[in-house]
């Protein structure tokens, strides 16, 4: 089997070389990813014009559906194959599970001709780096923590911003409920209930006990008083929403918030684009405000990790992709499309909106204060199964009269078993 | 040119007397790899270190021992206890009841049984979308009843964490039970008019002469709708996926999608592949004694 892969892989390295010398290898990629939605199709369309435009073949590749799932179960049966897609959507500690397989090429040569060290944030680098050399290249910088919240109901108990610390935020709460207001508009999707659950967690404690609870998983800070106090808050926060929460999608509470039927929602900047697409204006129909923290900040990063492929146009066109991803062309026309930040510094912010550059301020801050951080809920800090076990426990809380001592026991615990 | 027609001959004949092995040969050997095989490798992921990737790493029975460990997977066996029961139990008794009545010999028995029928044409995609807007609260039921003026009527199960695996067995009992009527139907039709008429004679009434006689006498019938019923529990997916989410939480997650979770969403295959063997070693326990007492029937009848 093994045998008959090489001589498959140098049969198809010797007629690109004989292609080569025929004509210049036209740099080719395939693109395997699960953007296939409104705003993001336009995005990935907006880098295959860039990609063509500079004399490359672009595949498209997109599968649609699961968030991922489905993409994710397409290209481990490729890699299986031996025939891996040049380009695949993939983020976070992810990145580094494919490393170690052995299924990811390096760019290095790219990267040090293009600067990338100095203009991506170095916790953003740590992500794409497999042992110190790039193997993937960040698109966009969400932010999760961020409150919601709609400034006419909020008026009416005679607030004119969003709270800035956890206990405004429950007397905020509890006047608006106090008006037969729903304070919170949630949607009760265990994905859902970890987004709150981390800010949560970066807001009570603080960037460095998020750092070590949800990133280093250390069994004395998962074990804390924090984490209970974070476990009570979390049963306050219960308390706020409106009872018919389980199960509705993320952009149904942000449109609760939009119409008036609900306050605030904690929820990643993609809310915005709900907003925007409703023709709201930040700052007049909508407030955008951080969730209560000293100076945290934590970042979804979107990546495109390059695969170990043969042959010279297809070598190219993977060097030509991730040139072009980090370019500062791509990062502007992508990231106004989809809502988020440029993932590098140096890229004018003259055309985005005021929460785009309210995001990038708070991310210089955060990166000068230590505060930016990997969110855990959007698979940032930590991987599939051990996340997937602190989700668990979370939305088990969430959903059930669980107390909080039990809550705090069964994380640890949870976080043990998956870890070995 | 003899010899060689002989051969020929010979070859057509023993093509003919071959010729059923022959055509069965393909499918049996495709079912052979892509079913047994493929159950085999499911088996031996299940003793393996596998996450991400397949790897063959002999990891003894350590996937089975955290599948145990795991709070999640407890509850997804009660859940799968409390649906397998209710929904075979409901399914039967509804089922049953419906085919008594529709055997009456009443007007429109044709289209009542479409009716009753149909919704086992339905995916179970869409049945569970359409029982998710109808249960819940600020949408369906509880909300119609409270714009007609019942502001006291409460009926929130599906977002209710304890009773959410209920409306899991509404939804498939409504789905399933219109097809044990129809097998019961067709077995009901199936006894003989001439004890029932002597029974006539006899003066007992209709009561007695269904529970006496005709329902004994379809017994088979029970236990192949309880065989179809239970794998339709052990493997329900798509209903759970559509209606709740698994949700809220994970209270009404199954084994089917706590298998799905594992393998593709967390990179779990050995724990995936574990919880699948414990599903098949449930549908085994089941279907291993009904092929068992019908091959032993099958021998005494013949």
């Amino acid at each position: 089997m093994y045998l008959r892969k090489t001589i498959l892989a140098t049969g198809v390295a010797f007629s690109a070389l004989a292609t080569a010398s025929f004509a210049h290898a036209e740099p080719t990629a395939e693109v395997l990813h699960w953007w296939t939605s409104g705003g993001e199709a336009k995005a990935v369309a907006s880098l295959k014009e860039d990609f063509e435009a500079n004399g490359g073949t672009w595949v498209d590749s997109p599968v649609a559906g699961g968030a991922g799932d489905a993409a994710m179960t397409v290209l481990r049966s490729r890699v299986l194959s031996g025939d891996a897609p040049a380009a695949v959507q993939l983020k976070g500690p992810a990145i580094q599970e494919w490393a170690e397989q052995g299924a990811l090429a390096d760019l290095n040569d790219v990267a040090a001709a293009e600067g990338w060290d100095d203009v991506i944030p170095a916790a953003i680098q740590d992500v794409m780096k497999y042992k110190g050399d790039y193997v993937a290249v960040p698109v966009n910088v969400h932010r999760v923590d961020w409150i919601w919240a709609n400034p006419t109901l909020l008026a009416k108990v005679g607030a004119d911003s969003a709270p800035t610390t956890w206990d405004e935020f429950n007397a905020l709460a509890d006047k608006l409920q106090a008006a037969g207001i729903t304070p919170v508009a949630h949607g009760g999707q265990p994905w859902q209930d970890a987004t709150v659950f981390e800010t949560v967690v970066l807001g009570l404690g603080g960037p460095e006990f998020f750092q070590s609870a949800l990133v280093d998983l250390d069994e004395d800070a998962l074990n804390s008083d924090t984490m209970k106090a974070v476990f009570d808050q979390m049963r306050k926060i219960r308390g706020y929403v409106d009872a018919d929460f389980p199960g509705r999608d993320w952009n149904l509470a942000t449109a609760m918030v939009m119409n008036g039927e609900a306050a605030m929602q904690i929820m990643g900047d993609w809310a915005k684009g709900e907003f925007l697409a409703a023709g709201k204006v930040p700052g007049k129909d909508f407030i955008c405000a951080a969730t209560p923290s000293e100076n945290g900040y934590l970042f979804n990063v979107d990546s495109f990790a390059m695969f170990n492929v043969s042959g010279d146009d297809k070598v190219e066109g993977q060097k030509l992709l991730a040139e072009l991803i980090v370019g500062e062309k791509f990062q502007e026309t992508f990231n106004l499309l989809k809502g988020s930040i440029p993932a590098r510094s140096g890229v004018s912010l003259d055309k985005f909106d005021d929460c785009a550059k309210k995001s990038e301020a708070d991310l210089q801050a955060a990166q000068e204060a230590g505060g930016f951080l990997p969110s855990m809920a959007h698979g940032m800090a930590l991987r599939g199964h051990l996340a997937g076990a602190i989700v668990d426990v979370v939305t088990a809380h969430f959903n059930s009269d669980m107390s909080s001592d039990e809550a705090v026991s069964r994380l640890v615990e949870a976080v043990e078993l998956a870890k070995d | 040119m003899g010899a060689s027609q002989s051969t020929e001959s010979n070859l057509t004949a023993s093509i003919q007397r071959h010729l059923s092995k022959i055509v069965v040969a393909p499918s049996f050997a495709a079912s052979l790899f892509f079913v047994y095989g493929f159950i085999l490798w499911t088996g031996y992921m299940a003793f393996s270190k596998s996450r991400m990737l397949p790897v063959w790493d002999w990891a003894g029975l350590r996937q089975y021992e955290r599948l145990w460990q795991m709070e999640r997977w407890h509850v997804a066996i009660e859940n799968l206890l409390i649906f397998g029961g209710l929904f075979i139990v409901t399914s039967l008794i509804i089922g049953c009841l419906l085919a008594v009545l529709l055997d009456q010999r009443i007007r429109a028995e044709g289209a009542l049984r479409t009716i009753f029928l149909y919704p086992m044409a339905l995916s179970f995609i869409v049945t569970g979308t359409v029982w998710k807007w109808l249960l819940n609260p600020g949408l369906g039921l509880e909300s119609m009843m409270h714009d007609l003026g019942w502001t006291s009527f409460k009926f929130d199960w599906l977002v209710n964490s304890d009773m959410a695996i209920y409306t899991v067995v509404i939804a498939a009992v409504w789905q399933a039970s219109g097809f044990v009527m129809a097998m019961f139907l067709a077995a009901l039709r199936g006894v003989d008019q001439d004890i029932i008429r002597a029974a006539y004679m006899d003066g007992a009434s209709l009561p007695r002469i269904y529970f006496g006689i005709i329902i004994p006498s379809i017994r088979p019938v029970f236990l192949s709708a309880i065989v179809v019923l239970a794998h339709l529990a052990v493997k329900s997916f798509d209903l759970v996926i559509a209606l709740t989410g698994g949700g809220p939480g994970y209270s009404s997650d199954l084994p089917a999608t706590f298998m799905y979770t594992m393998a593709f969403q967390r990179n779990q295959l050995g724990v995936g592949a574990a919880s699948a063997m414990m599903m098949l070693a449930t549908v085994m326990a089941i279907i291993v004694p009904y092929l068992y007492s019908e091959l032993r029937g099958g021998k005494k009848n013949g």
